[in-house]
């Protein structure tokens, strides 16, 4: 890990601007069949065209909280699909390099998947009748949010409590939080943009764990360890 | 200690303090569990844990168990495996002995159902009760563990009807799913790690088992644990030895067979295998009694590499319990096998005989690929498919019907417990 600059003291001025406290909250999520399924690269096409955002979000996002292998090789289940159902490597890598954060909301980032698959169409017709090996079935998902009646006063303070959260808490302040705040980010950097500058430098680091990757649990070491640097706090290896 | 510490023994504190919060607002709710045996077959082991785990979470769950006679359970075979795709007719007389079945043991359980705040009605053998409850009072699910993706139709549209009118359905995976109209909830099963079947047993157990069965702990060892049932292809695992013995003379196989009250068809199925297996000693064929948990442990701990060559699964409970004793498994390229075994990370899937007899030399050839991806697949059982996470998923949906049209639900506790009351 980088080498992280101790916690600053702010500024009179920005001791002043003090955001509300932080308030920790916790997440379930549901699956559900939409029953709508994909055998061809042209129906899968029409499906996402149709599909409910929530569906989007669950093979973006919401799968990260369900029942899947960790090392995952792609970071949406639409570009997996698209290499390990439809066998079409150049697609796939294009899909998954669509960032849902760089979309203002969910049906711009479908747009652009459709775009990105009618491009691929017009390059290869063969795949206009390929068959997949595996149907692709549309999930979506009902995410359940409740309040774990705790919360954080002071930034250093999640230095000895981000062990203490749930892997699903994990999910919903760093991963959820991309769909719901006005900066795309997670919470605790949008909590911290609260006080100023004072943060800047701590916020940059927490930019660059990358979400799509590691499991909750190692997304939760990773967060522990770069709070517990910044604000110097023992590293402890979490239980689980 | 609680069952619950025990639990965040191997889950984690988090994961017991998630149930408890998510628990919370139904404290006091009358949740009922409705199957047909209770014992044999994996959906009763899973409520043999998880009423205890609600009920020490606050709330107040109960498992009925329907009766019947045996052309009953004739019936309900036969509607498991038409479900499953085979093409059977099932008689007027026998859906007859089906309805009237229900109708009988919807009167013996009015109190208890008609009250509930939510029932789960497990598998088709009690689908039919519904219809008894007109004045029923909380949300009722239909939880189906079968693969009925593809499903002999006649039967699929005589059973619908009695599916249509629940609040919502539960299958294991999307690809099992079948369009109705009420919201289909997708929750995968789990296994127990506190139970007889799953439990760390001391070396001594599993010694047992090699000399009870005149196993040699020196030459390798493969097994399959399922019931004597065509779907699981146990003709085909024997073929799969026979293939791969052909390099490994010492190999030995075990076919570990358990007995349901509901399945009438076992037998005919076990005599195939036999014949099958007549003259090689290295094949051990164990009709094992449904009681016998601790005897399948020490075989699954006992074995190089599990089986479970199916060609239609549900889930394939065997699989996951495999793979939490950290054994690769070699499984069929069928329904929730494919959700559990990851290729070349926690086992291989295979489509043929030949297939499982080329993974079988593949992982017999190489003994620390069988240490390293039978850890994967342990690590990949405690974090998705223990019980811990089912019932999680089980309180979510509870909650999740009761805001059903929502994406995205945000709670307090108060306004819970308000919808609970407005039940």
């Amino acid at each position: 890990m980088t080498t992280l600059d101790a916690a600053p003291t702010g500024t009179a001025s920005e001791s002043e601007n003090r955001p509300g406290p932080f308030f920790i909250k916790d997440c379930a999520l549901v699956a559900l069949a939409t029953g709508r399924r994909a055998r061809m690269l042209q129906e899968f096409r029409n499906e996402i065209t149709q599909i409910d955002e929530s569906s989007i979000y669950h093979h973006y996002w919401g799968g990260l909280l369900q029942a899947r292998f960790e090392e995952r090789e792609f970071n949406n289940d639409f570009a997996a699909w698209i290499r390990h159902g439809i066998h079409d490597a150049m697609l796939a890598e294009r899909l998954a390099a669509l960032d849902p954060t760089d979309f203002a909301d969910l049906d711009l980032l479908r747009h652009e998947i459709i775009e990105l698959i009618d491009m691929r169409l017009d390059e290869c017709e063969s795949l206009l009748w390929m068959r997949a090996t595996q149907q692709f079935e549309f999930i979506r998902s009902q995410i359940i949010v409740f309040d774990t009646e705790r919360c954080l006063q002071q930034p250093a303070e999640l230095a000895s409590t981000i062990e203490q959260f749930s892997t699903s808490s994990i999910f919903y302040h760093f991963i959820d939080a991309r769909r719901r705040t006005q900066h795309r980010c997670d919470d605790f950097s949008d909590w911290l943009a609260g006080f100023g500058t004072q943060f800047n430098g701590l916020r940059k680091h927490i930019a660059g764990i990358d979400p799509y990757f590691g499991s909750l649990a190692e997304l939760r070491i990773q967060l522990a360890q770069l709070f517990q640097t910044y604000f110097q706090e023992p590293v402890h290896e979490p239980a689980g | 200690m609680s069952l619950l510490d025990d639990y965040a023994q191997i889950s984690g504190n988090d994961v017991i303090a998630h149930l408890q919060q998510l628990a919370a607002p139904f404290h006091g709710a009358r949740v009922v569990h409705v199957n047909s045996t209770r014992v044999g077959g994996g959906v009763a082991e899973i409520l043999t844990k998880m009423i205890p785990l609600m009920q020490e979470l606050g709330i107040n769950a109960s498992w009925e168990v329907i009766t019947g006679e045996s052309q009953f359970y004739e019936c309900t075979k036969g509607m498991h495996n038409t479900l499953q795709g085979n093409q059977i007719h099932l008689s007027d007389k026998l859906l007859g002995v089906y309805e009237r079945t229900n109708a009988e043991n919807a009167e013996a359980l009015r109190e208890s159902l008609t009250e509930a705040d939510f029932v789960f009605i497990h598998d088709p053998q009690p689908a039919a009760l519904l219809q008894h409850f007109p004045n029923r009072k909380g949300k009722w699910i239909w939880r189906c563990h079968i693969d009925a993706s593809h499903p002999y139709r006649p039967v699929w549209k005589y059973l619908r009807k009695f599916i249509v009118p629940y609040d919502a359905s539960i299958f294991s995976l999307a690809a099992f799913a079948h369009e109705l109209p009420h919201p289909i909830y997708l929750i995968p099963p789990s296994i127990d790690p506190l139970s007889d079947k799953n439990i760390e047993l001391e070396p001594g157990a599993v010694r047992q088992v090699y000399e009870k069965y005149t196993l040699d702990p020196e030459r390798p060892l493969i097994l399959q644990v399922s019931r004597f049932d065509r779907f699981k292809d146990p003709i085909g695992v024997i073929e799969a030895y026979q293939l791969a013995k052909k390099y490994l003379p010492s190999l030995q196989l075990v076919l570990a067979g358990g007995e349901a009250t509901d399945d009438p068809e076992g037998g005919v199925v076990l005599g195939e295998v036999q014949e099958a297996a007549y003259g090689d000693p290295d094949i051990n064929i164990l009709l094992l009694p449904s009681d016998a948990h601790l005897e399948i442990n020490a075989l699954q701990r006992a074995a190089d590499i599990v089986l479970q060559k199916s060609i239609r699964e549900g889930f394939g409970l065997t699989v996951t319990e495999a793979m939490w004793k950290g054994k690769p498994v070699i499984g069929g390229d069928v329904g929730g096998i494919r959700l559990q075994v990851i290729n070349h990370h926690t086992g291989f899937l295979a489509s043929t005989p030949e297939g499982a007899a080329l993974r079988i030399r593949y992982l017999l050839y190489q003994p620390a690929k069988i240490r390293e991806m039978g850890e994967k697949a342990r690590v990949f059982v405690r974090d998705n498919f223990l019980i811990t996470r089912h019932l999680r998923e089980y309180l979510a949906l509870m909650v999740a019907l009761l805001y059903e049209s929502q994406d995205r639900i945000e709670l307090s506790c108060s306004s819970l417990n308000q919808e609970i009351r407005d039940l």
